[in-house]
């Protein structure tokens, strides 16, 4: 868990080019989006297309985003639980 | 009809032309076939947040276009128009190879928002709150002489006061091994490059972007004073030295009127033909000046040639690296800019002072 933690923040990271922004940056309950992070609808749906390529898992239902993308740790959870690759 | 003045400039290339006064820095590297940006500190410019999604020509474009109000003391402007030859290339190439990679699926927007021709544009009228006319000319090697000309003509008419115009490029690696396999950029085994007198094919590549305020009134920042532009899509080298005369001509000039000459020789010697034909003709006389030794070649490479110019005009100084001839005059008044690329898309610019 801790390992998909860090993969996920590299993820983001690169991904989203996340200028001046480190893994240590990043704490594992910080909100992506908002106040924490900062992150975007367009980053969401970078997000969406992480789960999908590198996981397997599609999201058919647009609501569960708000959940799964709250922080590291939901990722990584909902992640753990329901990758398929 | 209302003059067009040139009230400040601003521009990123492969030169530290930025926190520098007249390309005191400037380098020749005559051993490199593709010539790359030196990226001034973006975060003096542009937030992180804001940043991170933009390509390196809108990045460019929003520096140059910072500088260039910051130059003519304005804070915003009546209308944006840009000119690029290849718009955001790098990103549009990020976007076509994610699709081929991942084929068809997996697509996500941020390549594809940044990979079209007016993100440029956009951006910058984004940063300002300018929701004046926005209008983005992808015309080749005449996309940034199509700008200026739309650009004259509403100050002329008096559609606009002021107005941001600019040209901008950048280069892509797949785009790049393109053009090689074109034979478009030099063949490195004709390294070093003597791009005054080459006589190999293929150009010296670059990228790079420069951005002029121009507005109707002169004031203490004016440059100079855009007299004319013309374009002619194809021309043959017979032809050119008439073309030039009759443009000057319109203009009630002379060729001894001239007090320099900026050409865009590239280091192509199929096409620097023309700059030949008039250097050592019609032109033999007059101040000449390059400059694609130091910007490298890039459809808008003549917002550059124009950037140089203004600054000429203005300090009444030429700095010897882009000297292509010895011949002075002891004041710089009236500068004529002509550029063409591979025989076509040619240009005529005259600024005075």
């Amino acid at each position: 868990m801790e390992a998909l933690k860090q993969e996920l923040k590299n993820k983001i990271i690169t991904t989203l080019n996340l200028e001046d922004i480190t893994i240590e940056d990043i704490a594992d309950n910080d909100p992506l989006f908002g106040d924490g992070l900062g992150l975007d609808s367009i980053d969401a749906l970078e997000l969406i297309v992480i789960l999908d390529k590198d996981y397997g898992i599609k999201l058919v239902d647009p609501k569960e985003g708000k959940t799964i993308f709250q922080s590291i740790e939901s990722m990584a959870a909902y992640i753990s639980a329901n990758r398929t690759k | 009809m209302n003059k067009t003045y040139i009230n400040g400039v601003g521009c990123i290339s492969t030169q530290k032309t930025f926190d520098t006064v007249f390309l005191e820095e400037a380098i020749y590297d005559n051993n490199k076939t593709v010539l790359t940006i030196i990226p001034p500190v973006y975060k003096d410019y542009i937030s992180p947040a804001a940043s991170r999604r933009m390509a390196k020509g809108v990045k460019n474009g929003i520096v140059a276009s910072a500088l260039a109000l910051r130059d003519a003391k304005v804070e915003n402007v009546d209308a944006i128009i840009t000119g690029t030859g290849l718009g955001c290339i790098e990103d549009s190439e990020k976007f076509l190879k994610n699709i081929l990679d991942n084929n068809e699926e997996f697509l996500t927007p941020t390549s594809f928002i940044q990979s079209t021709h007016n993100t440029v544009g956009a951006q910058i009228a984004l940063n300002l709150q300018c929701k004046g006319y926005n209008f983005t000319y992808v015309n080749g090697a005449v996309s940034f002489e199509s700008a200026l000309l739309d650009a004259k003509m509403q100050i002329e008419e008096n559609d606009a006061n002021s107005i941001l115009v600019g040209g901008i490029d950048e280069t892509g690696d797949y785009t790049i091994s393109l053009f090689k396999l074109a034979g478009r950029v030099k063949d490195e085994s004709n390294l070093p490059a003597d791009i005054l007198n080459s006589t190999s094919s293929g150009a010296i590549y670059g990228e790079g972007g420069a951005f002029f305020v121009l507005e109707k009134d002169k004031k203490e920042t004016t440059y100079a004073e855009v007299l004319d532009v013309a374009i002619k899509n194809t021309l043959d080298i017979s032809e050119i030295e008439d073309e030039i005369a009759a443009f000057l001509s319109t203009n009630n000039l002379q060729v001894s009127d001239i007090d320099a000459l900026v050409l865009g020789f590239n280091g192509n010697a199929d096409s620097d033909i023309y700059y030949k034909t008039i250097s050592e003709k019609a032109f033999a006389a007059t101040p000449q000046l390059y400059y694609k030794h130091l910007s490298g070649e890039y459809d808008t490479a003549s917002a550059f040639a124009l950037w140089m110019a203004a600054k000429i005009i203005k300090t009444q100084e030429i700095p010897e690296i882009v000297k292509a001839n010895s011949i002075e005059k002891p004041a710089y008044k009236t500068i004529l800019l002509y550029n063409q690329l591979n025989g076509k898309n040619h240009s005529f610019t005259l600024i005075s002072k």
